[in-house]
């Protein structure tokens, strides 16, 4: 039982930052119907950029929101300078530049920092409290910074006029043009506090699966499946299905576990996670392609 | 007097397709202007020209100055609040937030709470509605937001694309009665496109007549309206 109530915790934990990158992905769907295949690449690259701030010994809390600044910098600037020519292109020439931009981060990554794994610092005090046998103390940093960083977000979309202008032109760019509204500069926008997103996310999960290159491809791959389960044009359940694939990941695990040792029958444990991520997005694709809280859109033909 | 807004020799394309072929005409300030003719005609095309929706070639100018090159944002900044065909409603935003969002460019804060006090004024209903998703609106009420939303740009100059399409008549009495008072009271001149010509006519004072992207009549809508030829041929009563 106890354990049960740990995987939870830490499937909760995961989930946070499934959370934060399926938000990333739906904020760029959603105004321009792309899905930026990058994200992990340009999350694993602020991740590194944190940790190079915090070798130079700069505190934690004033590395990541530099780099989250930064990153919001280079994510402007990449669809300002690479998206914006493309806009008019057809959708695969598209996904191949993202292909291309995962590509450049990755190689960045590793020509700049090298290939081996790194250790990346916890920023979160060791204490020990109520509970504490059951999360660690990184883990409840997880939750709680993706928890603050996702409010402000709700807030700035539904408080402040430029958020307003922002979700006006993902629903009506033709419309938003005609309330004055720069709707080139809102896609840029979008583009930037993804990236920044993304750096959050990043660098809160470098902790646990140490720094390198490759260290987001797996968690993308949560990520595309926690914003198809909430409905991939549905920011709140992005973030609900977030929590959801990371609780049910571990469920997997923890479950398998518990069949092999009944019956001696090994199905799925630890190191078929990642199979989980691909069977939930199988299953949503074929049992509900609007996702759980997504809207299924009609065309007119 | 200067005209307010001035088309010349106006050329407009859809790909390789030229949708207009020199269009000119000018309108007054504070008048109503109307544009008739069937369909495909290039009323439409006409006025997403003017906000640069299009590729045209030619002329555009809003008091004297040219336009052509201006994004689409821009020229709604210069003061052309366009009525957009199918009403352009945010149909996921509230109706509060749809007018907030039209009144999006504008710094006059002051100004802003006149204006849709004014709105609230000309259209009541809205007023009740705003926590509402505007998407839920009847089609009466989504042009009224539609007009509603040009009127909170502060417009010299708003473009209605068929006000009346899909409306019930006695919801389009209302709209046009409305029209009347927008233009008198808050000295909004307009560019009317509409397939009601009979309806058109009573409001505008002048009126252009187009056919498969020209100009074949202009005058004044008493001219236009007593002329059986044009009446016949082109307006189709």
């Amino acid at each position: 039982m106890e354990q049960l109530i740990q995987q939870i915790a830490s499937g909760l934990a995961n989930g946070a930052v499934y959370a934060s990158l399926a938000l990333a992905l739906v904020m760029i769907f959603v105004s321009t119907h792309h899905i930026n295949f990058a994200q992990g690449e340009m999350a694993m690259f602020s991740a590194y950029m944190v940790w190079q701030l915090l070798q130079w010994e700069a505190p934690f809390w004033i590395a990541l929101p530099t780099v989250a600044l930064v990153s919001f910098v280079i994510g402007v600037a990449v669809e300002r300078a690479i998206l914006r020519p493309l806009r008019h292109a057809p959708v695969l020439s598209i996904v191949v530049v993202f292909i291309g931009l995962l590509t450049i981060f990755h190689s960045m990554a590793g020509a700049i920092w090298g290939h081996t794994i790194k250790d990346f610092p916890s920023p979160f005090p060791n204490m020990s409290f109520v509970g504490s046998g059951y999360i660690g103390p990184h883990q409840i940093g997880m939750i709680a910074v993706t928890m603050l960083l996702l409010l402000g977000l709700f807030a700035f979309f539904r408080l402040t006029p430029l958020g307003l202008a922002m979700r006006a032109s993902a629903q009506n760019p033709a419309s938003a043009r005609l309330a004055g509204i720069r709707v080139d500069w809102m896609l840029a926008l979008g583009w930037g506090l993804a990236a920044a997103l993304g750096a959050v996310a990043g660098t809160l999960v470098a902790p646990v699966v140490f720094l390198e290159p490759n260290m987001m491809s797996g968690i993308l791959l949560y990520g595309f499946a926690a914003a198809l389960v909430g409905g991939i044009d549905n920011p709140g359940g992005a973030v609900a299905g977030g929590f959801i694939v990371g609780v049910l990941e571990n469920l997997a695990g923890y479950f398998g576990n518990l069949m092999e040792k009944a019956t001696g029958v090994y199905i799925v444990g630890n190191g078929e996670k990642l199979m989980v991520a691909l069977v939930i997005v199988i299953a949503v694709l074929t049992l509900k392609p609007s996702g759980l809280f997504g809207r299924a859109t009609a065309r007119r033909v | 007097m200067a005209a307010l807004l001035e088309v010349e020799a106006l050329d407009a394309f859809y790909g390789q397709t030229q949708a207009l072929h020199g269009v000119s005409f000018a309108l007054a300030p504070g008048g109503i202007t109307a544009l008739l003719g069937a369909n495909g005609a290039g009323k439409t095309t006409t006025l997403r020209s003017i906000c640069n929706m299009v590729r045209t070639q030619g002329s555009i100018l809003i008091d004297g100055r040219p336009i052509n090159r201006l994004p689409t944002e821009e020229i709604v900044r210069i003061g052309v609040g366009h009525v957009p065909e199918g009403r352009g409603t945010f149909t996921n935003l509230s109706v509060d937030e749809n007018l907030r969002v039209a009144a999006y460019s504008r710094r006059d804060r002051a100004a802003c709470e006149r204006d849709r006090e004014m709105v609230y004024e000309f259209f009541p209903i809205l007023k009740q509605r705003l926590a509402q998703q505007a998407g839920t609106l009847s089609g009466g009420e989504q042009q009224m937001l539609a007009v509603s939303r040009a009127l909170m740009l502060s417009p010299r100059l708003m473009l209605l694309d068929e006000p009346s399409f899909g409306l019930a008549p006695i919801v389009v009495q209302e709209i046009f009665h409305i029209m009347r008072r927008i233009n008198s009271q808050a000295k909004v001149s307009m560019l009317l496109v509409e397939q009601n010509a009979t309806l058109a006519l009573e409001l505008a004072d002048h009126a252009h007549v187009l056919e498969t992207g020209r100009v074949v009549m202009s005058g004044t809508s008493a001219t236009i309206k007593n002329n059986e030829a044009i009446r016949k041929s082109y307006l189709g009563y």
